[in-house]
This record gives structure tokens, C-alpha cells and sequence, in this order.
């Protein structure tokens, strides 16, 4: 298996483009980087000179700081990296601003998809599948058991909690970027108007997707609401924030979950979830292979996830591909 | 079956107790026969399907799933039947779900030779929360966390009757349980006839808290003996025997069966000879020696004449065919011992009354009782009626006083409910050798009570201070808080590193005052063995 163009390599710490001395999502401080999305084992604090859609440095920014360098692109937009090398940015239909990055030099065709998923998210554009030669993928949930229903689904389980228990709160744990914002929008696209209360930590974040043109209706601060407000109300926190002292403010809150992992009981059962709901912002199995058929690229190389299985299954439909062993890609985001 | 899927679905993620009842309540209400009473029986592992063994999930699986994805997947998913149900590709088919009813009369007909084919085809009729309750119907492993007892205090509550009077009826019914489903959904409904040579719910006792004081000329005192409660009834055919929890084990204690010949039921202890609890006039070891009888479901000849069983009776409910439950203790008392005289001394005998009259010398025989091993004594009003459950007022249980050892706080785990925000779950250890000569800790206790609210608080504060390590919901603390550890008695365990296993432990007291270094030895737990 070749170890891709002679202007592109792998390495532990990201994808490396020499001639130009650019990364992809790299895990270390560099000169230059080019970031996928604002979770933080893709964007890392610390670069000098940032490439990435505008939603994306904005997130940067409220986590590091303003980024001496940055340099925002939409979507569709090409950029010259030199040495003949250009990038453009497509939705990858992760988080707001996520975007997979198209490298392009003499006609060779490389995608990084950064984290993905395929359904529609009222917080992000959809993604574009795009042509290439290779296709360097995220895993996350890279194995068959994981097949996430449709959001509909999961979400009429959290509104029927919400009315079965007038006196308590439904406490759901999400990803303070991302799958909180998308859990609200879905749940005001689907006409939900009641006052949604939040943990401190998602206030910036939230705010942030509004100023990006998400829509996210009345939320309000647990803090800054008093016991009785918050019965039969719908509580977001960190995942974190799930089973801490912090919840004694809370009316006997039902403990909720809403992570890809929940598709497996006993992840939930050991955290104390009564509520699972499988809501991700990552490819599932179906998606992850559906999508390598579709791209047919020429090379298949995995970043992060549960690469084994999906290199089994490129290999039994004779599609090479190649688990990359990169250093640093924990999904603060899924785990 | 989506209904019963969905039911034990939401049963995996409910700990509280009362919320487990309240689902199955709502799900016994409002599901027709004979589904609900297949479902009850499942819940309960009260089914079994040959054909099915767990190695057959594996093989069906293998038909239609490439084998290092499965492989891949049941690493990552840790349970066969979940890996099984959340991987299996369905083959569309215009058959609609089963009914449990369907599911249950399908797998109880599959043979080795067609159980393949058939339980594919009602894998494809389901969605993957279907598949799993299937899988765990099949393969009898529903570990939801429902004992029997749950099941019917449930049952109870779905139609408004009263459990104990559920729990009279219960035992002579097979499942799908139609008879009492009848009985418990008609309004003028008749209970079933119940058979007098089926199992009856036992009466339980209250504890005796502090300095109570029993009108003591309207009870008769006993030792409470230190071995397992049981049920004889023979119908003057065979006799069965019966645990506490109305689980039959008559195999593993052949020598009562067949010595007991008797038409009637009977209450009493399970017993091995032994020297301590009633001493020469026909005494019995400790609960230690009887543990090497229990839990095995075949008994050889020399287990039974290196650890003899006999039984310690001291109630009889039914006489010949005569139910005397309704009857005065006093009066039962004097049947039981009338009844003695047909059974064979060395396999029975009566549990002696104390003569005690004043707590003075009560007390004095409760502080002597662990010295003879006895659990401590029991005090029953003479004019109380055999009813069953805990009833006020009526039957007490006084326990000897704990034992303590000093421990030190290894691990924590949250609770549940409203214990949910507080790390509520401990496990203590003690040294292998004093720490100075390299001595490591190894758990001998795991407790969840006897601490105040406000101790509660302090504990969950130390535990989130002081974690050294996290592993899934356990937090691993720095090993400096000692706490004393009451227990009842501790015995050897094969289960526990340590080898050492406590019966009723629980948290006496915080001793911020003790260095860890100071808490007791694995040697000194040793030496309460008994
Ligand atoms: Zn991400
Ligand atoms: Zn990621």
C-alpha cells in the first residue's frame, strides 16, 4: 500500500503536507493548521495560523482564544497552499461550521472528512460526498452494532418522559458543542416551545449557534432558576455534569443520555442513565461504509474509531485501506 | 413482544425498586392473557427452552454475520445477546412481530434440528429492542433484576389484592398462570383452590429494636438458629422442601426428604450436627459447616456423613389435610409436638423453648449467644395466628450484637434515585500484613447504609477529594479513611480475593481519628470465622 502522494503523509500527530508545512486537525501546536471542526481533539489551541470556516474559528476563539493568524473560508471556497496544493471546504454535516477538507494537487484528489454524519441537521449543512482518490475517514462508530435510529424516534422518547413526570425534570447529558444545539433545534423545529434550561457550560456555546443564524428559542440558566420552575422541564448538561453534586438543584431529575454509545445498555446502565437516547453526530455503520462505496476512492485510510472492523470490510469488497495509528483523537465529543 | 421488549427494556435502566414494581404493575394491567402471565414467567426465569443453548445464539448469528465483525463487535459490546440482536441483518418478511404467547409456543416446539431456521425466522419478524428480549427469553437470562417475590408484589398491586395473599395462590400455578389471572381480574372472582401440599409464604419476624419491651408473659421465647429456613410438606408420597425465597431443594438434601414421613407441612431450620447450638442434648455447627451443603445441586454420600443435615422444627401449618394457620401459635405448638413423635430423632427435633422471665437474663443470654453461634433469639406471641409476611406485633427477631473491624475505604459508586448524585456504594479492605512490612489492601466488605444523611454528605465529599483513579462509574479514593465495619459474622469465600466474605455488613462509624496504617488485618477478620 502506498503511503499516499509524495505531498501528503500520515503522521502520528495529523495529516502532514511537507512541501507547504501544513497540518490537518493536527494534536500538536504548529505553524499552520487547516481544522475540520471546533471539537477538541480536532482543533487544538496554540497554532499560529488557522484555516478553517468562520463558525469554526469563532469556537476556536471562545475555547483559546483569538488564533494570531486566522483565516476563515466558507463552504466551496478554495484556498492556495502553495506548492500547486489547494483546499476547499464542504460540509461534512457534523457541528456547525464542520466541513470535510478536499486537497487537490495536479489532479490527485485527497478527502479528510474531520467527524461526519449523513442526516440532516438543522444546525449544519448536509454532506457532500466528493469524488477522490483518497478518503481518509473517522470511525467513531466503526463496527455493525451501531446503526443510530432516526432522531424522530429518540426524540418522542424524551418528550413522552417530559409528560409522564410533571413533578420531576428530565436532565439530559450532551456535548456542550454540538449535540446539545441539535437536540434543541430538532426539538424546536418539531414545535417545542417551552423554556429549555441550561447548565452554565452550555451558555457561551448556545449563544455562539445563535449568533451563527441557529435559532435555538426561550432557554434559560439553571442557576438562575428557582426548584419549582423546573418541574417537568427539560434540563441540558454536560455529559460531565450527569450524577454530580450539581443535580441537587434539580427535581428529582430523570437522568438522561443522548450519545451514539447509548445503542449499547450497559454503557448506560454503568453511568446511572434511566433515559438512553442514541442521538450522534457521527456516521453510523451503515453511513460510514454506504459512504466509502459512494466516494469510491482508490484508498480508504481511517484516523479514528474502531478502525479494525471497517478495515476487515474494505478488504472482503477488495478496497484498500489502512487504519492510521494517530495519536491525540479521543472524541471528547462521543465518549 | 415489543410491548414485553419495551417493559424490559425500561426494567435494565430503572434501579429503584418501587419504580421496577410500578412497570410491571402498569404492563400486568394492561396486556392481555396469556401474554402477560408468558411475560411474567420469563421475567422470573421460569422458563426453559431446551433447544436453545448459548453457544446456538452464536451459531445463528454465524449464518448471516461475517465472523470478525461479530467477533470485533461482541468484544466491544461485552453480551452475546445484545452483540446478537443489535447485529442481526433482517430478512424482510411480511409476518408481523410475534406475541410472547407465539415466541414462547415456537421455541418451546424447536428441536435440535430445526432451531436454527426457526428462530432466524422470528429474529427477521423483529426490530433489534425485540431480538433482545427474544434472545434473553430463549436463552433464560433475563437478569433485570426481579426476584419472584417482585414479580408478585407486583401482580399484587396491578389488581389490587394483597400480596401475600398472591403469594398463597402462586406456587401451585404453572405459567402462563391463567387460573389466577382469572381469579385476580373478576370482580366476584374466587380465588383458586388452593392445594394444602404446595408451598405456603412464610411468616417473617420483625427486629427488635433497642430497649423495646415485650409484655413477656404473652410470648414464647426461642434461639434464633443459625441456618437456612425451610418448608417440609409431605402429601404421604413424596416429600419437597422449600427455601425462604419458595425455591425447591429437596435434591440437595436427600436425607430430610426421604426421613421425613409425614403428611403435612411443616416450619423449621435446616441444620448440620455439630457441637455449638444446643450443645450435647443434640447441638449443630455453625452456618459455615451448613454453607458446604448449599449451592450444589447434587449431593454425594460422603458430603452427607462428613455434614449431616436435620431440621429443627417449630411450626406445623398443616396437619393431615387440616390447615392450621388460623389457630393460635400455642395451640400449633402443641400439634408440632405431638406430630414429632412419627419423625426420626436424628433427622428432627424441636426448637426448645427458653424459660427466661425477666429481660435481665435475656439480655445475659443474647450477650452469650455467638459464643454457641446462635443468630441471636426469637420471641413469638403465644395467641399470633400463622400469617404470612411481616406482620406488627406478632413474631420478633432479637440479633445477637455485630461484630466491628476497622477498615479502609478503597472504592466508591453512586447510588441510585436519589442517592444518584451521591457517591452511596463502598467497598472497604483490610491489610494483608501491616503496611510498614509491605502489607497491600484487599476488599472484605462492600456497604451501602447505616450512615446519617450528614455522614452521607461527608463520605461523598472525601470520595470526590480524594479519587486517585476512575474506572467507568467506580472512583478508586487514596487509602486514608478508616471505618468501622459492623457485620453480623464473616465466612470463608472462594469468591473474594481476600477469602474472606461478611454477612450483613454495614458502616458504624467514620474514625477520621485512626490512621489507615492502624486498621485491621485480613489475619484479624480471620480469627472471627466461625
Ligand atoms: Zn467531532
Ligand atoms: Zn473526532
Amino acid at each position: 500500500m502506498s503511503s499516499g502522494f509524495g505531498w501528503l503523509r500520515p503522521e502520528k500527530q495529523g495529516i502532514y503536507l511537507p512541501t507547504v508545512d501544513a497540518w490537518i486537525d493536527p494534536s500538536i501546536a504548529v505553524a499552520r493548521a487547516l481544522v475540520t471542526h471546533g471539537h477538541s481533539d480536532h482543533a487544538r489551541g496554540g497554532h499560529c495560523h488557522v484555516v478553517a470556516t468562520a463558525p469554526t474559528l469563532a469556537i476556536m476563539a471562545l475555547r483559546y482564544g483569538e488564533t494570531p493568524a486566522a483565516q476563515a473560508v466558507d463552504y466551496g471556497e478554495t484556498t492556495e497552499l502553495g506548492d500547486g496544493i489547494s483546499a476547499t471546504y464542504l460540509p461534512a454535516g457534523h457541528v456547525l461550521g464542520s466541513a470535510q477538507i478536499l486537497l487537490e494537487r495536479r489532479g490527485e484528489r485527497v478527502v479528510i472528512t474531520g467527524d461526519y454524519k449523513r442526516r440532516p441537521d438543522p444546525t449544519c449543512p448536509l454532506f457532500v460526498p466528493t469524488p477522490c482518490d483518497i478518503f481518509i475517514t473517522e470511525a467513531t462508530f466503526g463496527l455493525p452494532v451501531f446503526v443510530h435510529p432516526p432522531i424522530g424516534q429518540e426524540l418522542d422518547k424524551l418528550l413522552d418522559a417530559l409528560a409522564e413526570r410533571p413533578d420531576r425534570c428530565v436532565l439530559v447529558g450532551a456535548y456542550a458543542l454540538g449535540k446539545a444545539q441539535r437536540i434543541i433545534a430538532e426539538l424546536r423545529v418539531r414545535g417545542f416551545a417551552d423554556t429549555i434550561y441550561l447548565h452554565g457550560a452550555m451558555e457561551r456555546m448556545c449563544a455562539l449557534y445563535e449568533a451563527h443564524g441557529v435559532p435555538l428559542g426561550p432557554l434559560a440558566l439553571v442557576a438562575d432558576a428557582d426548584l419549582d420552575d423546573l418541574k417537568g422541564k427539560l434540563v441540558i448538561c454536560p455529559p460531565s455534569a450527569l450524577g454530580d453534586r450539581w443535580t441537587r438543584r434539580l427535581p428529582n431529575p430523570l437522568q438522561a443520555f443522548a450519545s451514539g454509545w447509548m445503542r449499547v445498555r450497559q454503557r448506560g446502565v454503568q453511568r446511572g442513565i434511566e433515559l438512553p437516547l442514541v442521538i450522534s453526530d457521527h456516521a453510523d455503520w451503515e453511513e460510514l461504509t454506504a459512504t466509502i462505496v459512494e466516494v469510491a476512492p482508490q484508498e480508504t485510510w481511517i484516523t479514528h474509531g474502531r478502525e479494525d472492523a471497517l478495515v476487515h470490510w474494505c478488504s472482503m469488497r477488495q478496497i484498500r485501506a489502512r487504519a492510521l495509528e494517530l495519536v491525540g483523537y479521543d472524541d471528547e465529543d462521543e465518549m | 413482544m415489543e410491548r414485553f421488549a419495551h417493559l424490559l427494556d425500561r426494567l435494565i435502566y430503572t434501579r429503584s425498586r418501587n419504580d421496577k414494581i410500578a412497570l410491571v404493575a402498569a404492563y400486568l394491567q394492561t396486556t392481555p392473557d396469556p401474554d402477560r402471565g408468558w411475560a411474567l414467567a420469563a421475567l422470573t426465569s421460569g422458563l426453559d427452552f431446551p433447544a436453545v443453548k448459548a453457544s446456538t445464539i452464536r451459531e445463528v448469528v454465524a449464518t448471516r454475520v461475517d465472523a470478525v465483525l461479530y467477533s470485533l463487535s461482541r468484544d466491544f459490546v461485552g453480551d452475546t445477546a445484545e452483540t446478537a440482536s443489535l447485529i442481526w441483518p433482517r430478512q424482510p418478511t411480511d409476518l408481523p412481530p410475534p406475541t410472547v404467547a407465539e415466541a414462547v409456543e415456537v421455541m418451546a416446539g424447536m428441536s435440535r434440528s430445526t432451531v436454527m431456521a426457526e428462530l432466524s425466522r422470528l429474529l427477521d419478524r423483529l426490530e433489534p429492542d425485540g431480538r433482545f428480549a427474544l434472545i434473553k427469553m430463549a436463552t433464560g437470562a433475563m437478569r433485570t433484576g426481579l426476584s419472584g417475590r417482585l414479580a408478585r408484589t407486583a401482580f399484587a398491586q396491578a389488581f389490587g389484592l394483597d400480596v401475600e395473599e398472591v403469594e398463597e395462590h402462586w406456587h401451585g400455578v404453572k405459567p402462563p398462570y391463567a387460573s389466577l389471572f382469572a381469579w385476580a381480574t373478576s370482580p366476584e372472582g374466587s380465588a383458586p383452590v388452593a392445594d394444602p401440599f404446595q408451598f405456603k409464604p412464610f411468616m417473617l419476624a420483625h427486629s427488635l429494636e433497642g430497649e423495646e419491651q415485650l409484655d413477656l408473659a404473652d410470648f414464647a421465647v426461642e434461639w434464633k438458629w443459625d441456618g437456612i429456613r425451610i418448608q417440609l410438606i409431605g402429601d404421604g408420597e413424596t416429600t419437597r422442601l422449600f427455601s425462604r425465597g419458595g425455591e425447591e431443594i429437596s435434591g440437595a438434601f436427600p436425607e430430610i426428604a426421604s426421613a421425613y414421613r409425614f403428611r403435612g407441612v411443616m416450619d423449621g431450620e435446616l441444620l448440620v450436627r455439630g457441637d455449638l447450638q444446643g450443645g450435647e442434648e443434640g447441638g449443630a455447627a455453625s452456618f459455615n459447616a451448613l454453607q458446604q451443603r448449599l449451592g450444589r445441586k447434587k449431593v454425594t454420600a460422603a458430603m452427607i456423613d462428613e455434614f449431616p443435615a436435620f431440621v429443627r422444627l417449630y411450626d406445623l401449618l398443616i396437619d393431615g389435610g387440616e390447615d392450621l394457620r388460623g389457630h393460635p401459635w400455642s395451640v400449633r405448638r402443641a400439634r408440632l409436638e405431638a406430630a414429632l413423635d412419627s419423625l426420626p430423632p436424628d433427622r428432627f427435633d424441636i426448637s426448645q423453648l427458653i424459660g427466661a422471665t425477666d429481660w435481665a437474663e435475656l439480655i445475659q443470654l443474647r450477650d452469650d449467644a455467638r459464643a454457641q453461634a446462635y443468630e441471636g433469639l426469637m420471641f413469638k406471641r403465644r395467641d399470633s395466628v400463622y400469617s404470612p409476611g411481616r406482620k406488627t406485633g406478632l413474631w420478633y427477631k432479637w440479633k445477637r450484637q455485630p461484630l466491628t473491624a476497622d477498615c479502609v475505604l478503597m472504592y466508591a459508586q453512586r447510588g441510585s434515585g436519589k442517592r444518584s448524585s451521591y457517591y452511596s456504594d463502598f467497598t472497604f479492605g483490610c491489610w494483608t500484613a501491616p503496611p510498614g512490612d509491605g502489607g497491600e489492601l484487599l476488599p472484605v466488605a462492600k456497604a451501602y447504609f447505616g450512615f446519617t444523611d450528614e455522614e452521607l454528605k461527608w463520605l461523598d465529599s472525601f470520595v470526590r477529594r480524594h479519587t486517585t483513579n476512575r474506572f467507568g462509574p467506580v472512583r478508586e479514593v487514596e487509602k486514608t479513611l478508616v471505618i468501622e465495619i459492623a457485620f453480623d459474622s464473616i465466612h470463608l469465600s472462594k469468591r473474594h480475593k481476600s477469602g474472606l466474605a461478611m454477612r450483613f455488613p454495614r458502616i458504624a462509624r467514620i474514625r477520621q481519628d485512626k490512621p489507615a496504617g492502624e486498621a485491621n488485618l485480613i489475619a484479624d477478620l480471620m480469627a472471627f470465622v466461625s
